[in-house]
């Protein structure tokens, strides 16, 4: 794999988190969850810098990165869309919008538009279940989603 | 009628959350005082026991006990922690009480840590909450400011903090061990029991881990009194009990209802009855741990032990209708698929138990299934359940032993005749086009994606069944419910 080249100013900005949790590596989920947040992924060197960072080992990141599906070593597209499958969603129809996502934007779940536009994930019930079926697309929620509204919803970030 | 009591949500929806003077004005911080200034932690402990508070995360321990054994554990350091992992996809009642009234829970937190002797607190909250995330930091920096959390609170020299942990989306994390090493930076794996988290806990120290609703019940209770809180309820479950109601069902939403209300109040009163005017078929509690109820239980009271004589169990709280159209051994595949991806991989029953029960649950939607299958899945259920390491693989067949046990029927329809009732499995179902009522219009003929329909104009058509894949394109279309599924 093409090593990836991680910007030096976002790079202080992470030693900086990490000092900011005393180096300790029982804070490692937290650190994981800022660099996510700053680098938008957990690509393999940056678990080194902060295995680095936080004195343990890249093996001991790793295995903490893989262990949780909030945390991802691909970068999302520009707008994320994840379709929960939560129970109450799935009893209303969550299958088949997923399906008609994956129609549309002719990706699989965990893929990113060949364009970097969009990228498709599925979650776990996020507290909305009254409006299931519900859609997120970056932080907005799109609740009582029908099959038929999916391309509505694409065509709003698509110019 | 029945009515609803709001004991865990009594502010929810009522108080801003990001005012503690709104909190304190609904006799907020109260308990806290009163404990702190005129009860020992025995007698507090004593209170929360007599009460008959039992614990809301799934398992409904006795929560005074629980303090109890925290509390006689000796230690320097011990740590009070809230579990906010609510994982059961479909439930989100601990989330409500933490952005409606976030307050409660912490101040429920102090309280446990003066009884159990920890000085320091950790909410253990789902990433995927934050406005809750937002509420609750809001909340901590204001009780700080009021002196209702930090050093020698309310001058009676007791001192206790809160601080906010992460969970990343791993469903297991919710389970007390496998949440005490997330905490610690590792992977969220459960560890045996005993020895309990009480015992020993978050960096090998003992800690007391209760549920986010029944942190919220213990201000009223220490409020109100015991005997008011365990004059609710039936015989062994006391309070009430916070659902989430969702799917096929008229009002969906939160609901608290006092033990020992029954399903059929819960769905015809409170919940206006089925969607659409169609049958009630079953409802899920207890999600994927869980089991379904059906019409047979509509009139059994709600309360712990009832659910489990009935196959199913209160779990934290999720409640998910099903009518007519939903197939129970997809149901069953559904939680399955949950299971298989959130087993933490730690124990071969589990890891490789459940993987085992959802491809025979596929073969049985396929239509490539035996009834020597269904004893496979009894079978291996109960040896997943008596084998696996922790809650999650001991309560992961549920779902699928009480889907056989009450939809017999519809899993020997899937195998025998091919069928599913509900129209579900589409490997199963044949579109059919009704000659009588077709009027030959071609419509669906022209929408077809891969023209499977024939038929002359203003003749009847026909499918291809060799060609159809099924996508029910024919049926949406036709304007003359010319089109069924068989
Ligand atoms: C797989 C699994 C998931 C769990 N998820 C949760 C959860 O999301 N929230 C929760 O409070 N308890 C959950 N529990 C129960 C906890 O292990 C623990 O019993 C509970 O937090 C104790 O609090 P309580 O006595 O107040 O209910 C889960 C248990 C298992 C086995
Ligand atoms: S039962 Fe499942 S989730 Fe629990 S420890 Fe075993 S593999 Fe992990
Ligand atoms: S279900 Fe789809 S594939 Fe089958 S006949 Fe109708 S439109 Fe054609
Ligand atoms: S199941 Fe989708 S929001 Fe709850």
């Amino acid at each position: 794999m093409a090593k990836v080249k991680l910007s030096e100013k976002k790079l202080d900005e992470l030693k900086e988190v990490c000092k900011s949790f005393n180096n300790d590596k029982g804070e490692l989920i937290n650190v994981l969850h800022k660099a996510q947040s700053i680098f938008g992924y957990l690509p393999a060197e940056l678990q080194e810098i902060i295995a680095k960072e936080l004195h343990t080992s890249a093996a001991h990141v790793y295995g903490v990165v893989t262990f949780y599906s909030f945390f991802t070593m691909t970068p999302n597209g520009q707008h994320p869309i994840s379709i929960c499958l939560g129970t109450a969603c799935y009893v209303r129809g969550a299958e088949k919008v997923l399906e008609e996502f994956k129609r549309t934007l002719n990706i699989q779940v965990g893929e990113t538009t060949p364009d970097g536009k969009f990228s498709l994930s599925c979650l776990r019930c996020v507290g909305a279940c009254g409006l299931a079926p519900v859609v997120l697309v970056g932080e907005k929620v799109y609740g009582r989603v029908s099959p038929d509204g999916v391309k509505d919803i694409v065509a709003e970030y698509n110019n | 009628m029945t009515s609803q009591i709001r004991i865990a949500l009594r502010n929810c929806g009522i108080i801003d959350p990001e005012q503690i003077e709104d909190y304190i004005a609904r006799d907020g911080y109260i308990a806290l005082a009163k404990v702190l200034t005129e009860l020992s932690p025995e007698t507090t402990i004593d209170i929360i026991k007599k009460s008959g508070l039992r614990g809301r995360g799934g398992g409904g321990f006795s929560t005074g006990l629980k303090w109890e054994i925290t509390r006689k554990v000796q230690a320097a350091q011990k740590y009070v922690v809230c579990n906010a992992d609510e994982g059961d996809p479909g439930a989100f009642m601990d989330r409500s009480i933490l952005e409606g009234d976030p307050h409660s829970v912490l101040e429920a937190m102090a309280i446990n840590g003066y009884c159990t002797g920890g000085s320091k607190g950790l909410v253990y909250i789902r990433a995927e909450y934050p406005l809750a995330v937002e509420r609750l930091k809001i909340a901590i920096k204001q009780a700080k400011e009021y002196g209702f959390l930090g050093e020698n609170i309310l001058g009676a020299g007791f001192n206790f903090d809160i601080e906010i942990r992460f969970g990343a989306g791993a469903f297991v994390c919710g389970e007390e061990t496998a949440l005490i090493h997330s905490m610690e930076g590792l992977r969220g794996e459960p560890t045996v029991k005993p020895p309990f988290p009480s015992e020993e806990g978050y960096l090998r120290k003992p800690t007391n881990v209760n549920n986010v609703e029944t942190y919220a019940n213990i201000p009223v209770i220490l409020n109100k009194g015991w005997e008011w809180f365990s004059s609710i309820g039936t015989e062994k479950s006391k309070g009430t009990k916070v659902f989430a109601l969702a799917g096929k069902i008229n009002k969906v939403g939160l609901i608290e209802i006092p033990m020992g209300t029954t399903l059929r109040e819960v769905i015809y009163e409170i919940g206006g009855g089925i969607q659409n005017g169609k049958e009630f078929k079953a409802a899920q509690t207890g999600g994927p741990s869980g089991g379904c109820l059906t019409k047979r239980h509509l009139d059994i009271p709600i309360d712990y032990d009832n659910l489990i004589a009935a196959g199913s169990m209160m779990g934290s709280g999720g409640l998910i209708v099903m009518d007519e159209d939903d197939c129970m051994v997809s149901i069953a595949k559904f939680y399955l698929k949950f299971t298989v991806e959130e087993s933490c991989g730690k124990c071969s029953p589990c890891r490789i138990g459940n993987k085992r029960l959802l491809e025979l649950l596929e073969k049985i939607v396929q239509g490539n299934g035996t009834m020597e299958d269904l004893d496979k899945l009894r079978n291996l259920s109960t040896v997943i359940k008596d084998t696996s390491l922790c809650g999650l693989g001991q309560s992961s067949p549920n779902p699928v032993l009480s889907t056989i046990e009450n939809f017999y029927d519809e899993y020997s329809e899937h195998i025998n005749k091919k069928k599913c009732r509900s129209g579900v499995c589409k490997a199963l179902m044949q579109y059919l086009i009704i000659p009588d009522n077709c009027i030959g219009c071609t419509l669906c003929a022209r929408n077809c994606p891969v023209n499977a329909i024939t038929g002359e104009r203003k003749q009847a058509h026909l499918i291809d069944q060799e060609k159809c894949i099924k996508c029910g394109a024919c049926m949406e279309k036709c304007k003359f419910n010319a089109i069924i599924i068989n």
